[in-house]
């Protein structure tokens, strides 16, 4: 084949100059710059590209645009492979390759093309039908050869290599598709000054001007659109975003849009592949044209079959002929411009088949013109060869080009569930229903099918919303053009016995398929679609829906619009998921949150443990330790016997000011705070409305209106959104402000029987640390190192000994080093939170694991903090009786029978001698740990009754992990129960 | 009635298939059934097949408004599984996973019923105790669990990020059992099943009121005339708030929209259903090659049936961060369903207050599963007036007892759950 | 969806967080004798109206505003918005 054999020797908005390689199916092709692959292939005579879906029918190249339901391949290779590419708008590269996809065998001798001689077996839903017997059989034989059949193309399964961007916009007015109508809108909208954004999926702006030979303004269209386009890129006011879809209306004017950036390139070079815009407009003009529709027909599937504008659009756009010997089959005038301009171009034409018995619109010297007639068969497998007609002719063709009408491009008005609605002059919908806020509709997307007309009502369009927006107009547009031959004929299908004709050549459904659904009961559009599959390609039935909806129409013996609509979602063509997330995968998935002494603990050796957003320090291994358990235990050990420090600042801290602030405090605590002593601590209790736990913590006075409250790590931000929900909506009028201060102090637990000691050599003089001066749950504002501000709590978790002290977050990693200087006397040591949790178990502390949103304050052994002297939140509900049955969960300590055993959190408990079964469950273990203080496990779990079965054994049972063990119930505060340590 | 069969399709395909009969009639609705049902939804059509079948009650009636199956039962992402915790709850699913487990061959429809397997991944300590937690209830209660460490899941599942992961994949818990099964085919199997026991199936029949006298239901208003029914069965999840209120009822649910999401046809790609466990995100993949995933509710109370970008982003980033190789595979089409957000995050199956109103709603987004079991027990209702042993906790009332059904832990935020 | 904050003008709504019906700053009376009925109905049940529909939504990544927004649950389209505090006090809850 010599190179490019399909390629016109003239015309083509392509560039000759640039002469590009690519591959397809490893063979080596030229094309140029400006081509699609699609155009490219047929240059050089590459019609047959693909496979069907069901019936792996041999699949030639459809259209010119978005709407390509057959020409899908693999672009290309390795990690970078991307299935599924609609080869009509892939930009064509130096270096591209691609490659067929859904066969097995090569392309041209697929295997599974079997199944096309087992179609009459294969009619629409008989899957529903069979494949039930023998039972095991679904699973282990039809399903994997179906799926293994089915899909499309292939994923690379390796991590996607490319990187996406994300950013924001905001406009006046966003036009949607930049041909004529959209044009001609932004020129009126850009020289009145408003802020426009005209997008358009093509790489080249001017839509069908650039596939057609029309006149505007006495130049050819694509030229005025250039001009346009120039005029337009030279307003600041104006952006124009070619190779940009915009893919989705949302709610109040919000428009998703992907802009392809690097696609049309052969490497990314490190620039992110696309862009995910959001669009904030004001108003919205759609100006996306029309979809020509194909008119189904016996064997109308072959490659060389294609649609008629497409056709046009090949030789006017890339100056190649889809085929040498060229016929046209029409059910309008728009067909006759087909044969036309191939004329213009020298391509040979040898037929134009049009359905209705009328006079040609325009005259063809040296054409055959068939009228009333149509097409009853094809013949080629892998290539049209020839055509048969109704009257008995049978034409040689090797293309035919197939006008079946255009329909509006109305998806983006569908999108917040808009009704299209049936025009009967044109044969089609227009955008109907409620639109999306703030949009219009104009040119062909409106059902203005003409040039002119079209161009007048877009320029008409964006004055209006001028005036809509408060903006002059600067100046009306005219324009000089023609409104082309247009008209509209119902004639969907050629009524057909036997031979199959197809509507969705993607998914291999045929008017037969659509009957046989109807047939069956499938008669709303919905199950129509449903059950056939329908428009549920990758194409979404762009060429496919109205003609299905006509055959269904017939059946009924309705009319369409009686029938039904089809309605669009979003998007409006496929959108990658890598582009959809952006930024935000692998580490960047979500930020982390970094503790003030993270560069220290980075520094001496921590790992770190993933905490909500937040990255913690897990444990301080040191050399010769052979496992994590080695290094917790010895920072609970040294922390028990001398001193620990630990960053807690991921706490929640939430200061509280103002006159009320007791008061407040006290609505939303179950015990009281109104009492509470400027310079004490106390422990709060909070409930959630519904009457279950929520959140607990430490609440400090530090002045007469001064409040410090710490929250668990995960609820802090919850916490903080319900107090401003009491302070804002249930108890308006108290003087109380809040403020998060979690990020703003940096906050260190000091813990063991020398904290006092290593504190002391810290706080500036004179602060007393007694116990005398600075008692159990004391609380002050104190300087450190020489007047740093400093908050000081003598509140313990582990249950030692204990105080957390706070700086601000900038002196936090400083501090951490100055209190591990201090404690080098002492063999100070940093522990985790793994240490933290030991010794918080030990001490039989409820934390995450025990405060889960499903227990009662009576749950935890907590009842005696709600006080039955005031109202809090979630006390009245709390009193359901249900709530607090007799048998109800209590949690207890857990010791395990045989101490060489290791208790698993997340066992359940069956009472000794009983069967373990749902019936019998009594609980569940939440948080177990190894205790070096008592040197054996230890776990805290919700049994019913626990608080009067202490030292009844029960089974501790764990068939997921197939571990039983026995287990005596204690009192959940193993390590110092009467608390004399923390209070020394 | 004609059965389906590999057969009868081999015979119709030789005669053209000619032969194939409208898979359900198309009645005017009688003046009288012995119950009516409200929904010709998955939950409704398979309350009427139960009802004919196992209960013997075959004048019946489905009302629907628009076409059967057009509720959420066609609009979810198709998973089934029985991997809950509460004993409110698991036994109840567990029943209706038994139910999938057979239900081809009972109805003689195949919908495809795939138990290729569900996993949800665990990243942190406490969320691995809470799924032992979980897996020790279900197998407890008679379900299959399966613990599985990271070891394991790097072999089975290879395209997973375990080095470079924002939240590292700790392991997960299997249920071998779970998978998805082809949603709309449940809807006209149960809808053909019913259809010959003797149920009418009206479609494009609104109800537009419920006729009430004396605080006894005796029959509804609708777009094709008054209908009288000894018992009146609501079965509208998602739409429930509207409806009830047409009975003067409030109740403990709120309506929000759920986007799902399907990509292209892909090539076999994933083995079975897989979550996110520090994200909104799970997906499976279909029969025809679809990838198919959705994330969380987009938050607030709506009746749209589409929802807004920030939760279609967000459920992109859930899936890039899990499995960063289907970046390339593109999102193709993406829905909305209105679902029935509880309370507790827990349905109802129960009496009203009303004599003769039952109401069966509440579904969350974990509807499609129970289609099975919520028939069938809803069914027992109707037909005994007394709940099915699996569903005694279902009740209406258990707010005002203070019995919840809390799996998550959420509290009384419907959005939450 | 785009909220119009009374003071900070349109904003994304993905700046908010949702609560729900705008009767939870209805809290009932804990001392009433119905309390528990009360407080029933205020925790669980719901108007679930489609159509127009108050509700509270909080600009945690803002002002930490609680607004009421007046919005249209079948069309999302919103009518009105307002300052949650405002219409708190304007019910006659105090302190």
């Amino acid at each position: 084949m010599t190179e490019q054999s399909n390629r016109l020797a003239h015309g083509g908005l392509i560039n000759r100059d640039k002469r590009l390689s690519f591959k397809f199916n490893g063979t080596g092709f030229k094309g140029y710059e400006g081509d699609t692959l699609a155009s490219a292939l047929l240059a050089n005579g590459k019609g047959f590209v693909g496979r069907s879906f069901k019936y792996h029918r041999p699949r030639g190249i459809f259209s010119a645009g978005p709407e390509e339901p057959n020409a899908l391949v693999q672009l290309r290779s390795g990690a970078h492979q991307e299935p599924n590419t609609r080869a009509t708008v892939a930009e064509l590269f130096d270096g591209l390759w691609a490659s067929s996809q859904n066969h097995i065998g090569s392309l041209e001798f697929d295997l599974m093309s079997v199944t096309d001689l087992a179609a009459p077996f294969l009619s629409a839903g008989f899957y529903y039908k069979t494949f039930m017997w023998p039972k095991a059989f679904w699973e282990k034989v039809y399903e994997p050869l179906i799926r293994r059949s089915a899909g499309l193309g292939q994923l690379s399964m390796k991590d996607d290599p490319d990187t996406y961007d994300k950013g924001f916009l905001h406009c006046d007015l966003l036009i949607i598709g930049a041909g004529p109508a959209g044009l001609a809108a932004a020129l009126t909208a850009g020289r009145s000054g408003a802020r426009v954004i005209i997008a358009d999926e093509d790489f080249v702006m001017g839509g069908r001007l650039n596939a057609e030979t029309y006149g505007i303004n006495g130049m050819e269209g694509h030229l005025w659109a250039q001009n346009a386009v120039a005029e337009l890129a030279a307003m600041d006011n104006v952006r124009l975003m070619s190779r940009t879809t915009v893919y989705g209306a949302y709610d109040h004017g919000v428009f998703g849009a992907l802009e392809r950036k690097t696609d049309h390139l052969a490497q990314s070079n490190g620039k992110p592949r696309q862009i995910l815009w959001r669009i904030y407009s004001k108003r919205s003009l759609l100006t996306a044209g029309a979809t020509e529709r194909p008119i189904a027909f016996p064997n109308n599937d072959r490659p060389g079959v294609m649609l008629a504008g497409a056709v046009r659009s090949y030789v006017n756009r890339y100056a190649v002929a889809p085929g040498h010997k060229v016929s046209v089959f029409t059910n309008n005038d728009d067909g006759w411009r087909t044969a036309s301009d191939l004329q213009k171009q020298g391509v040979e034409v040898v037929a134009v088949i049009d359905v209705r018995n009328a006079p040609a619109p325009v005259s063809l010297n040296g054409v055959e013109t068939i009228h009333g007639a149509h097409i009853v068969d094809t013949a080629g497998r892998k290539g049209l060869k020839s055509i048969k007609l109704s009257n008995g002719k049978t034409i040689a063709t090797d293309c035919l080009a197939v006008a079946g009408g255009w329909n509006p491009n109305v998806h983006l008005t569908c999108h917040q569930r808009g009704k299209p609605e049936w025009r009967e002059d044109i044969l089609a919908f227009v955008p109907g229903g409620t639109l999306p806020a703030g949009m219009q509709v104009a040119g062909a997307a409106s059902g203005t099918l003409t040039l002119k007309a079209g161009l007048q009502d877009a320029a008409q369009s964006a004055e209006t919303i001028l005036n809509d927006l408060g903006m002059a107009v600067k100046k009306s547009e005219s324009f000089e053009a023609e409104d082309e031959a247009h008209s509209a004929t119902s004639f969907w299908h050629v009524k057909t016995t036997g031979k199959r004709a197809w509507v969705d050549l993607q998914n291999d459904v045929t008017t037969k398929d659509i009957k046989l659904s109807y047939q069956e009961g499938f008669r709303s559009v919905e199950h129509l679609k449903r059950y056939s599959t329908l428009g549920m390609a990758t194409d979404q039935g762009k060429t496919s829906n109205i003609a299905g909806l006509a055959i269904l129409a017939e059946c009924s013996g309705k009319t369409i619009p009686e029938t039904g609509t089809t309605i669009f979602r979003p998007p409006y063509t496929p959108v990658p998921i890598g582009a959809l997330a952006g930024r935000a995968r692998g580490k960047d998935f979500r930020p982390y949150r970094l503790t003030p002494s993270h560069k220290w603990a980075e520094a001496n050796g921590a790992t770190f443990v993933e905490t909500g957003n937040w990255l913690r320090a897990q444990w301080f291994a040191r050399k010769g330790e052979k496992g994590w358990r080695d290094s917790v235990d010895r920072e609970v050990q040294m922390t028990r016997a001398s001193v620990g420090i630990c960053d807690v600042t991921t706490l929640g801290k939430i200061d509280i000011q103002g006159k009320d602030a007791a008061e407040f405090l006290n609505h939303v605590y179950t015990n009281a705070f109104l009492k509470l002593p400027v310079g004490k601590t106390r422990y709060g209790l909070m409930l959630r409305e519904d009457g279950i736990a929520y959140d607990d913590g430490t609440t400090a006075r530090l002045g007469e209106n001064h409040f410090v409250m710490t929250t668990t790590t995960a609820n802090a931000v919850l916490v903080f959104r319900r107090l401003e929900f009491a302070r804002q909506c249930l108890w308006p009028d108290l003087d109380v402000h809040l403020i998060s201060t979690t990020d703003g102090w940096a906050q260190f637990a000091v813990a063991g029987p020398n904290s006092r000691a290593l504190l002391q050599k810290v706080v500036d003089a004179p602060f007393d640390l007694s116990s005398e001066a600075f008692p159990f749950m004391a609380c002050a504002e104190l300087t450190v190192c020489g007047g740093t501000p400093a908050r000081l709590f003598r509140i313990s978790f582990s249950g030692e000994l204990a105080y957390q002290i706070a700086v601000p977050s900038k002196y936090g990693n400083a501090m951490m080093g100055v209190l591990m200087q201090a404690g080098e006397e002492f063999g100070a040591i940093p522990y985790g939170t793994e240490a933290l949790g030991v010794m918080r178990i030990e001490k039989g502390h409820a934390a995450g694991n025990e405060l889960n949103g499903q227990t009662t304050a009576a749950n935890l052994g907590l009842g005696g903090f709600v006080s039955a002297k005031k109202d809090c939140i979630g006390k009245t509900l709390s009193q359901r009786p249900e709530m607090n049955p007799e048998d109800d969960i209590r949690l207890v300590g857990f010791k395990p029978v045989n101490t060489q055993d290791a208790l698993l959190a997340g066992s359940h408990f069956i009472t000794k001698g009983e069967r373990e079964n749902m019936a019998n469950d009594q609980g569940w273990m939440s948080s177990v740990a190894y205790s070096p203080s008592l040197g054996h496990s230890i776990g805290l779990g919700f049994i019913k009754n626990g608080q009067s079965r202490m030292g009844e054994i029960v089974k501790v049972v764990n068939p997921a992990r197939g571990v039983n063990v026995e287990a005596e119930i204690v009192s959940p505060h193993f390590y110092d129960p009467e608390g004399g340590l923390q209070r020394g | 009635m004609s059965r389906y069969s590999g057969i009868k399709v081999f015979l119709e395909g030789l005669t053209g298939n000619k032969g194939w009969k409208p898979a359900w009639r198309e009645p005017e609705p009688k003046s009288h059934y012995d119950v009516i049902i409200i929904g010709g939804g998955g939950h409704g059509l398979s309350t009427a097949y139960y009802l004919s079948k196992v209960f013997g009650v075959r004048n019946v009636a489905v009302l629907e408004k628009g076409w059967l199956g057009s509720g959420n039962i066609g609009r979810n992402t198709t998973i089934i599984r029985s991997n809950y915790m509460l004993p409110g709850n698991e036994p109840f699913y567990e029943f209706s996973l038994k139910l999938w487990e057979g239900l081809e061959q009972d109805f003689n429809y195949n919908a495809m019923v795939s138990q290729r397997s569900i996993l949800n991944l665990f990243h942190s300590d406490p969320q691995r105790d809470a799924f032992v937690r979980r897996a020790n209830a279900m197998i407890l209660a008679g379900a299959d669990a399966e613990l599985a460490d990271e070891a394991q899941l790097r072999r089975e599942l290879p395209f997973l990020d375990f080095d470079n992961a924002r939240f590292p994949i700790k392991g997960g818990l299997y249920q071998r059992r779970g998978g998805t099964v082809r949603h709309d085919a449940v809807a006209w199997g149960y809808a053909r099943g019913a259809d010959q026991n003797g149920v009418d199936i009206i479609q494009n029949c609104e109800v537009t009121g419920f006729q009430i006298e004396n605080g006894v239901c005796t029959g509804v208003e609708t777009t094709k005339g008054a209908i009288s029914g000894n018992k009146i069965a609501v079965c509208v999840a998602g739409s429930s708030g509207h409806v009830m209120a047409k009975a003067g009822m409030r109740l403990p649910i709120e309506s929000h929209v759920l986007q799902a999401f399907v990509s292209e046809g892909l090539k076999p790609t994933l083995p079975g259903v897989i979550t996110f466990g520090a994200g909104h995100f799970y997906v499976s993949q279909s029969d025809k090659g679809g990838l198919v995933f959705g994330g969380d509710i987009d938050g607030y109370n709506s009746y749209a049936q589409r929802g807004n970008l920030p939760v279609v982003e967000d459920v992109a980033e859930g899936g890039m961060a899990i499995m960063p190789m289907i970046g390339r595979a593109r999102l193709l089409r993406s829905w909305g369903g209105i679902m029935d957000m509880s309370m507790d995050g827990s349905p109802f199956i129960d009496k009203t207050h009303i004599e003769g109103l039952y109401f069966n709603g509440g579904w969350c987004y974990g509807g499609f599963k129970a289609t099975p079991a919520s028939g069938y027990c809803y069914a027992h209702l109707l037909a005994k007036d007394e709940p099915h042993p699996v569903a005694t906790e279902m009740r209406l009332d258990r707010f005002k007892r203070g019995h919840l059904i809390d799996e998550k832990g959420q509290g009384n935020q419907p959005n939450l759950h | 969806m785009i909220i119009n904050h009374p003071l900070l003008g349109p904003r994304d709504a993905a700046e908010f967080v949702y609560l729900g019906d705008a009767s939870l700053i209805d809290r009932p009376d804990p001392n009433a004798d119905d309390a528990a009925e009360a407080f029933y109905e205020y925790g669980y049940l719901r108007d679930n109206p489609a159509g127009e529909h108050q509700e509270l939504w909080y600009h945690e990544q803002g002002d930490r505003s609680w607004l009421v927004v007046t919005r249209n649950t079948v069309t999302h389209e919103i009518t009105k918005v307002e300052i949650a505090r405002e219409i708190a006090k304007s019910r006659g809850r105090s302190r």
